[in-house]
C-alpha cells in the first residue's frame, strides 16, 4: 500500500524535520557515547620465546598466542612482536621479521614432509615415519658406497664427501654444538647452515 | 609513563562537543613524544610491516613504479609510509633522504577542530589524538583540516583512519609497534622533555659532524606535534617530501567554525521565526471548497481502484 501524505501533512513533517535538525545542529542534539580506545589484544595471551628464523642475525621474538595450552584447545599463534630481553635485536625486527604473522600463516608455508621421486616433478606429500626412514636409508647406502678411509697417498682421512648438510639458523649454541657433532661423527665434510642466506 | 596513560577521563578535546572535556586529571598525565631521527634511518620499512601487523591492516599488494615508496602515498589501510628523496647538495653529492610520514599528533589538531562528528576525534592528555571510527560519518573535513594530508577515507565503510601512534599499547604501557621493531634506533619514544633532550643531542652531534643546519622539527604553527623529526636540513623541510616549512590549520576551518556555523544557524532561526510569525499574522494558507472536493474526489477514486484490484487477485 502506497503512504498516503497530503499536502498539509507534508509542510508539517518538513517544518518538524527541520526545526529538529535547527535545534541539533545548535547544540541541543542529545551527549555522544564517550570514546572508547581498541581493546588491548595480548591480554591474556601465552608468550613463547623464539628465534626469528630468516638469516644468520637469529633475533629474538616472542609468539603471542591465544589459549592457555589446556587439553581441549589448540593455540593459535596471533602476533608476533621482538624480545627486549634478547641481546642480538633488544626488541627490534627487520622488515621480514615485523612480517612473521603471515610467514607463521601463509597459505603456502610447508606444513609435512614432501618428496620428489628422481625423475619425477611432483611433490608426493609422506608421513614422518617415511621421511626419516628414507632419509636414514639413503644415508647409510651413500655412506656405505662412498665412505673414503684412505686417500691416494695412503693416509687416513675417514671421510665422507658425497653428502652434505644443511643446518637452520635458528640454533643456539648447544644445538649448533650437537650438529656439528652428529656431522662430523658421520665423516661428512660438507656442513653448511642456512644463517649464511 | 607506564600503564594507565590513556582512559576516559584523560580525553582533554573531543570533536564537535560544546561540553568541556575533564581537564583536571591531565596534570600528573606526561605527555608522550615519537622522536624520529632521519639520519639514521635506512629505510628498510620494518616500521611499516609492524604498523600493518599490529593494527590488523592488510593493503592490498601494489606495482612497481620505478621508486621505494611503497606504497606510493599513505591509504585506509597503510597508516605510515615511507617518502624516499633523492637531493644533490651544493657540491654535488646525491643525498637520499629517507622520511617516515605518519600522523603527526599535533598539540592544536587541525582534523579535531574541523570534525563536525561529535567524539570522532578526540585528544588525550599524553597529547595523542586518536579517530574514534564509531562516530565518524567519513565527512573527509579532518583531511581538509589536516596540514600534514594525513588522514585518509576508506571506500569500504565510509570511515577515516591514521595511524592512532598505537593507543592501545600506549594505554597498556608499551610503546608504539614502529618504535620497537626500528632496527636502527631511528625511531624513539618517551615522554615529550626526554625525547626533545634526545632531539638536542642527536642536533650538537650532528652539528660537530660538519651538519651545520641539522635541527629539530617541532612546528609552532600547531602548537608543536608528539610526533617530531630530526632532520639534517632543518632549514630546508620541504626537500623531505614537501614537509610543510610553517604548517596551520587552514583558514577554511576556522571560517566555517568561527564565523559560517553562527550565521548558518542565525539563518535558519530567523527562517524558522519568518515562518512562525507569518503564521501568526496571516494564518494559515485557505484552500477554496473546491480545492478541498477535487482531493476528496481523487481520494474516492484511488480507494475504488484499490478495492477493484483487491477483489480482481484471488
Amino acid at each position: 500500500m502506497t503512504l498516503r501524505v497530503t499536502r498539509r501533512q507534508f509542510f508539517k513533517l518538513g517544518a518538524a524535520g527541520m526545526a529538529t535538525s535547527s535545534l541539533a545542529m545548535m547544540g541541543f542534539a542529545p551527549d555522544s557515547a564517550v570514546a572508547s580506545i581498541r581493546h588491548f589484544k595480548l591480554t591474556g595471551a601465552k608468550i613463547t620465546r623464539s628465534n626469528c628464523t630468516y638469516c644468520s642475525v637469529g633475533c629474538g621474538v616472542l609468539l603471542y598466542s591465544r589459549g592457555d595450552a589446556a587439553i581441549n584447545n589448540v593455540d593459535n599463534i596471533y602476533h608476533v612482536e621482538g624480545d627486549p630481553d634478547h641481546p642480538v635485536s633488544r626488541g627490534s625486527l627487520c622488515p621480514k621479521g615485523a612480517g612473521l604473522l603471515d610467514y607463521i600463516q601463509s597459505e603456502s608455508r610447508l606444513r609435512y614432509p614432501e618428496v620428489r621421486e628422481p625423475g619425477s616433478n611432483e611433490w608426493k606429500r609422506i608421513s614422518w615415519d617415511e621421511a626419516l626412514d628414507r632419509i636414514a636409508r639413503l644415508m647409510k647406502d651413500d655412506r656405505d658406497a662412498n665412505f673414503e678411509v684412505r686417500d691416494s697417498v695412503g693416509d687416513t682421512v675417514n671421510r665422507w664427501t658425497t653428502t652434505g648438510m644443511l643446518a637452520a639458523s635458528a640454533s643456539s649454541n648447544e644445538t649448533a654444538y650437537c650438529t656439528q657433532k652428529i656431522v662430523r661423527s658421520l665423516g661428512m665434510v660438507v656442513l653448511d647452515n642456512q644463517a649464511r642466506v | 609513563m607506564r600503564g594507565s596513560q590513556v582512559n576516559q577521563q584523560d580525553i582533554i578535546a573531543r570533536s564537535a562537543t560544546k561540553v568541556p572535556s575533564p581537564q583536571v586529571r591531565s596534570g600528573n598525565v606526561e605527555r608522550v613524544t615519537k622522536l624520529i631521527d632521519v639520519t639514521r634511518c635506512i629505510g628498510c620499512k620494518a616500521c611499516q610491516v609492524a604498523c600493518s601487523e599490529w593494527n590488523d591492516l592488510r593493503d592490498e599488494v601494489g606495482e612497481c613504479v620505478g621508486v621505494y615508496d611503497n606504497p606510493l602515498d599513505l591509504t585506509p589501510d597503510s597508516w605510515q609510509v615511507m617518502r624516499f628523496n633523492e637531493f644533490e647538495d651544493e657540491q654535488g653529492n646525491l643525498e637520499w633522504l629517507i622520511r617516515k610520514d605518519n600522523c603527526m599528533h599535533c598539540a592544536d589538531p587541525g582534523c579535531l577542530a574541523a570534525c563536525p562528528a561529535p567524539g570522532a576525534i578526540v585528544q588525550y592528555a599524553n597529547g595523542i589524538v586518536d579517530f574514534n571510527s564509531e562516530h565518524c560519518i567519513g565527512c573527509g573535513y579532518c583531511v581538509t583540516g589536516c596540514p600534514f594530508d594525513v588522514p585518509r577515507i576508506s571506500e569500504v565503510d565510509g570511515k577515516s583512519y591514521k595511524c592512532t601512534l598505537c593507543s592501545d599499547r600506549v594505554f597498556n604501557g608499551l610503546e608504539p609497534a614502529c618504535v620497537k621493531s626500528c632496527p636502527t634506533g631511528s625511531i624513539m619514544f618517551g615522554t615529550r622533555e626526554d625525547m626533545l633532550d634526545l632531539a638536542d643531542t642527536r642536533t650538537d652531534f650532528l652539528k660537530s659532524r660538519g651538519h651545520e643546519n641539522a635541527g629539530i622539527y617541532n612546528p609552532e604553527g600547531v602548537d608543536g606535534t608528539h610526533v617530531i623529526y630530526v632532520l639534517k636540513h632543518a632549514d630546508r623541510p620541504q626537500l623531505y617530501n614537501d614537509l610543510p616549512e610553517n604548517p596551520s590549520i587552514s583558514p577554511m576551518v576556522s571560517t566555517w567554525k568561527g564565523v559560517a556555523k553562527p550565521l548558518a544557524s542565525a539563518a535558519i532561526g530567523l527562517a524558522a521565526l519568518t515562518g512562525f510569525f507569518h503564521y501568526v499574522a496571516a494564518g494559515p494558507n485557505e484552500h477554496g471548497e473546491e480545492d478541498e472536493q477535487a482531493v476528496r474526489d481523487d481520494e474516492a477514486r484511488e480507494r475504488e481502484r484499490e478495492h477493484s484490484q483487491r477483489e480482481e487477485q484471488p
